[in-house]
C-alpha cells in the first residue's frame, strides 16, 4: 500500500474507527468462537449435575465474600499440581459454575478437590476462626456468615434464572428449596459447598490418591 | 480566518483531574490497606466489608477505572481539542460523561465491599451498575468522535488513534463480558458458565490492560511526551506501525492468563505465541516514547515530570517483556497463581501507567489551571522519589515472594514427595508482604504530596479568576504530512 492510503486512513476518523473495530473484533471472535461451538456440543457428563439449592446457595456466598481472590480452583495439568492437589481439573466440572472460579492467584492452597478433605466441624471452625485451626494463616475470619439466615425465595428465583440459561433444574428441584434451605445460616451453605468440591462435580469416580499427571506437557 | 473566538473546554478536564487526584489516593489508600492485611490478618476488625476479600475489588476498580478512568478521560478530552484546534464538541453531554463516571465509580466501590459483585476479576460491578457504565462509555465515544469530527486539522495526531481505539474496544469488552441475567437488583447470573466463561472473562481482562492500560496511557503518552520533550515525536510512522501491530496482536493473547488448565490446548498456544508477537509493537512504543528525549536529556533532568514519563516508559518496556516471558508455557508453570503475577501487575501499573499519568498531571494541569508551573517545584520532585523507591521495594518483594512460591510448590525430595505443605510458603513470603505493604505507604504519602500541589496550584482556578485558552485557528492546510506537532496551548 501506497501511503496516500495510509493517509487517507490518517484524515479521516470514520475510516479509522471502523478500521478499528474490526482489528480489534478478529482476535476474540478467532478464540472465543469455537469454544462457542464446543460448548454446545458437550453435553455434561451423566453424573456432574447442577448445584443442589444449599450448595448454589454456598457457592453464590463464596462468590460474594470474594474467596475466588485468594483460592483457585484449577488443577493445572502438572505433577506437583496434581500430588499436591489431586486429579487436574476438566471442563466438564465447571459447567455449572455461573460465573467460573478458576481463580488466578493462589494466596491460600487451590480448592478445586477440597470436597470431604476435613471434616465439617474442621470446615466451620476454619471459617470461624482461621488461626484456631491454622497458626500461620493469613485468611480472615468469616464468623458472620454463621448469623445470616438463608431466604429460601431468593434461591428459588436464583434457580429459576439458571433454568432459562439453560441448567436442567426440574419444577420438582426448585419446588425443593424452601425444605433444603429451612433454618440453615450462609455458613452451612458454603461449608455444604465446598464440601461438594470435587466430588459431586467430577466427572469420574472421584479417585483424588492415584491420579494421572502429566509432567508439564501438554494437559 | 474566522474571526470569532473559540475558547477550549478545561471546565470539563479540570473537573477529571480533580476526580483522578481524589480516586487515586483512595485507590491507593484500599491497596495499602489489602496489603496491610495480607501482614497482619486481624486488621478486618471483624467487620466483614473491612475484610481482605471484600475490598481487594475497590482496590482494584478504584485504581483502574475511577483513578485511571478520570485521568484518561480528562487527558483525552485535553488532547483532541489541542491536536485538533478545535473546541470539544457537546459540552452537555461531556459534562455528563463526568458526572455518570463519577456516579458508576461511587456505586461500585460502594456495593463491592458488601458483597454485591460478578466475582469476574476486573467487571466486578452487577449488572445495574454496567449498564450505567455501557451509557457513560458510548456517551464519551460520541464526544470524542464527535470532536475530531469537528477539527481544523486534517491529519489525526496519532495520541487520538490510541484513544479512540481505547473506547471503542473497551466498549466492546465491557458489553460482552458482563452480558447476564439479573436475579434481582444485586445479583445476576452471566450467560456463560466454566470453560466460555473463563475465555470471556480473560479475553476481556486481557484487553482491559490491553486497551484501558495500555492503549489509553500510550495516548496519554504520545501527546505528553513530545510536549514535555519540546521536540516531535522521534518517529511518527513508527508510532502507526506500532498501532496497528499493538490492537490487532493484543486481542489474541488473552488465553495467555488460562494456562495448563481445562481450556483447550490449541487456544493456550495461539496465546503463548502472540504474546511473544506482542513484544515487538510494545518495545517499539517505548522506544519511540523514549528516543523522542534524544536531545533534550539535559531538560528531563531538571524537570519531574518528564522524568516521571521517562521511568514511566523504561516500566512499561520492562513490564511488557517480563508478560512475554510469563506466557511461555513452562515460565507460567512457575509464575502462575504467584505474588510473580503481583509483582508484573504492579511494575505495568504502578511504574507504568500511575507513573505516565502523574508526569502527565503535572504537564497538563497548570495549562488547564491558567499557571505558568506548577506550585511547587521540590513537591514534585519528592512525589518522584517516593514514588520510585515505593514502586521498586513493591516490586521487587513481589517477585522475591513469586519465585520463592513458585520453587517451593514445585519442590520434591528425592522420593518425589512435595517439600514443603502449602502453609510452608506463605510463612516465607509473610516479610515480603511486610516489605510491600512499606512500599504502598511511600506511594501513598507520595500521592498526598502531587495532591497537596494541586491545590495550591488551583488557587486561581478556586477564586474562578483563570482565563479561558483561545482555540489557535491554523491556516488551512491542503496537504498537510505528516501530522504537525502539536501545538502550544
Ligand atoms: C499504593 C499503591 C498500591 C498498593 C499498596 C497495592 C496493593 C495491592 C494488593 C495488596 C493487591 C492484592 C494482591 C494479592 O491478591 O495478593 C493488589 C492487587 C492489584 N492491584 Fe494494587 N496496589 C497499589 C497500587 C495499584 C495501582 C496504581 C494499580 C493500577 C493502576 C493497581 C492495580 C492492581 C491490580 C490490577 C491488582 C490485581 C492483580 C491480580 O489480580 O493479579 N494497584 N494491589
Ligand atoms: C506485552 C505485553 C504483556 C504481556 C505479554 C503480558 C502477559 C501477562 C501474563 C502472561 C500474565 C500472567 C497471567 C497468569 O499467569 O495468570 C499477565 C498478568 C497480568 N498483566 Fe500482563 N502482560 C503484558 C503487559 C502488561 C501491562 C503493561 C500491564 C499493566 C499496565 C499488565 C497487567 C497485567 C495484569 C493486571 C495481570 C494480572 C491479571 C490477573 O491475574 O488478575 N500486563 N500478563
Amino acid at each position: 500500500m501506497a501511503y496516500k492510503h495510509f493517509e487517507f486512513i490518517e484524515k479521516h476518523a470514520w475510516t479509522l474507527g471502523i478500521l478499528t473495530a474490526i482489528m480489534v473484533s478478529i482476535g476474540g471472535l478467532a478464540e472465543i468462537t469455537p469454544l462457542f461451538m464446543r460448548a454446545h456440543q458437550v453435553e455434561p457428563p451423566a453424573n456432574v449435575k447442577p448445584y443442589d439449592p444449599l450448595r448454589l446457595a454456598g457457592k453464590d456466598v463464596y462468590v460474594s465474600e470474594g474467596c475466588y481472590l485468594c483460592h483457585s480452583q484449577m488443577i493445572r495439568a502438572l505433577r506437583f499440581e496434581t500430588q499436591r492437589y489431586g486429579h487436574y481439573s476438566t471442563a466438564e466440572e465447571s459447567v455449572y459454575d455461573r460465573p467460573f472460579q478458576w481463580g488466578s492467584k493462589r494466596t491460600g492452597p487451590d480448592l478445586a478437590r477440597v470436597g470431604g478433605k476435613y471434616s465439617d466441624t474442621w470446615q466451620r471452625m476454619h471459617l470461624m476462626d482461621p488461626r484456631s485451626v491454622v497458626p500461620q494463616s493469613n485468611m480472615p475470619s468469616y464468623h458472620w456468615l454463621a448469623d445470616e439466615k438463608l431466604d429460601a425465595k431468593d434461591i428459588q428465583a436464583r434457580m429459576r434464572v439458571l433454568r432459562t440459561l439453560g441448567d436442567p433444574y426440574s419444577d420438582a428441584d426448585i419446588a425443593s428449596a424452601p425444605a433444603a434451605v429451612a433454618g440453615k445460616t450462609k455458613m452451612d451453605a458454603l461449608i455444604a459447598y465446598l464440601q461438594g468440591l470435587g466430588i459431586r462435580n467430577e466427572p469420574q469416580a472421584p479417585n483424588t490418591s492415584a491420579a494421572p499427571a502429566t509432567d508439564g506437557g501438554s494437559p | 480566518m474566522s474571526e470569532t473566538t473559540e475558547y477550549y473546554n478545561d471546565h470539563v478536564v479540570r473537573l477529571f483531574l480533580l476526580a483522578s487526584a481524589v480516586w487515586g489516593i483512595i485507590g491507593m489508600l484500599i491497596g495499602m490497606y489489602a496489603a496491610a492485611e495480607l501482614t497482619w490478618p486481624g486488621l478486618n476488625l471483624g467487620i466483614p466489608w473491612m475484610t481482605f476479600s471484600r475490598i481487594r475489588p475497590d482496590h482494584t476498580f478504584g485504581v483502574i477505572f475511577a483513578f485511571g478512568g478520570s485521568a484518561l478521560m480528562g487527558t483525552c478530552y485535553y488532547v483532541v481539542q489541542r491536536t485538533g484546534h478545535a473546541r470539544l464538541a457537546f459540552g452537555k453531554l461531556a459534562e455528563f460523561t463526568f458526572w455518570g463516571w463519577q456516579l458508576a465509580c461511587v456505586l461500585a466501590m460502594l456495593t463491592m465491599p458488601f458483597g454485591i459483585t460478578q466475582s469476574k476479576e476486573y467487571a466486578e460491578p452487577e449488572w445495574f451498575i454496567d449498564i450505567l457504565i455501557a451509557v457513560v462509555w458510548v456517551s464519551f465515544g460520541v464526544v470524542f468522535f464527535a470532536s475530531l469530527a469537528r477539527r481544523r486539522i486534517r491529519h489525526i495526531y496519532v495520541a487520538n488513534w490510541y484513544y479512540g481505539a481505547f473506547i471503542i474496544a473497551v466498549g466492546l469488552l465491557h458489553i460482552v463480558n458482563n452480558l447476564a441475567i439479573p436475579v434481582s437488583l444485586t445479583k445476576s447470573y452471566p450467560i456463560y458458565s466454566g470453560v466460555v466463561d473463563a475465555m470471556v472473562q480473560w479475553w476481556y481482562g486481557h484487553n482491559a490492560v490491553a486497551f484501558f492500560l495500555t492503549a489509553g496511557f500510550l495516548g496519554m503518552m504520545y501527546y505528553f511526551v513530545p510536549r514535555q520533550a519540546q521536540q516531535p515525536l522521534w518517529s511518527y510512522r513508527f508510532s502507526i506501525v506500532n498501532f496497528w501491530a499493538l490492537i490487532s496482536v493484543y486481542m489474541w493473547a488473552g488465553s495467555h492468563h488460562l494456562m495448563y488448565t481445562a481450556l483447550p490446548d490449541w487456544v493456550q498456544s495461539v496465546g503463548m505465541a502472540f504474546s511473544l508477537v506482542l513484544l515487538m509493537p510494545s518495545w517499539g512504543s517505548a522506544a519511540n516514547g523514549l528516543f523522542t528525549f534524544n536531545g533534550a536529556w539535559h531538560r528531563v533532568v531538571k524537570d519531574p515530570a518528564a522524568k516521571f514519563m521517562v521511568i514511566a516508559l523504561v516500566f512499561y518496556a520492562a513490564s511488557t517483556f517480563e508478560g512475554s516471558m510469563m506466557a511461555i508455557k513452562s515460565v507460567n508453570s512457575l509464575s502462575h497463581y504467584t505474588d510473580w503475577t503481583i509483582a508484573h501487575v504492579h511494575s505495568g501499573s504502578l511504574g507504568w501507567v500511575a507513573m505516565i499519568t502523574i508526569g502527565s498531571l503535572y504537564a497538563m494541569a497548570p495549562r488547564a489551571l491558567g499557571r505558568p508551573a506548577m506550585y511547587s517545584h521540590k513537591g514534585m520532585e519528592l512525589h518522584f522519589w517516593l514514588h520510585v523507591t515505593g514502586t521498586l521495594l513493591y516490586v521487587v518483594a513481589m517477585w522475591t515472594a513469586g519465585v520463592t512460591e513458585g520453587m517451593m510448590w514445585r519442590a520434591t525430595q528425592p522420593d518425589g514427595a512435595l517439600t514443603y505443605s502449602f502453609i510452608d510458603s506463605l510463612v516465607a513470603v509473610r516479610p515480603d508482604y511486610f516489605l510491600r505493604w512499606f512500599g504502598g505507604v511511600l506511594i501513598w504519602l507520595g500521592m498526598w504530596v502531587m495532591a497537596w500541589n494541586l491545590w495550591y496550584t488551583a488557587s486561581d482556578a478556586r477564586k474562578r479568576i483563570i482565563n479561558p485558552i483561545p482555540v489557535p485557528i491554523p491556516e488551512p492546510e491542503p496537504k498537510q504530512s505528516p501530522a504537525p506537532l502539536p501545538v502550544a496551548g
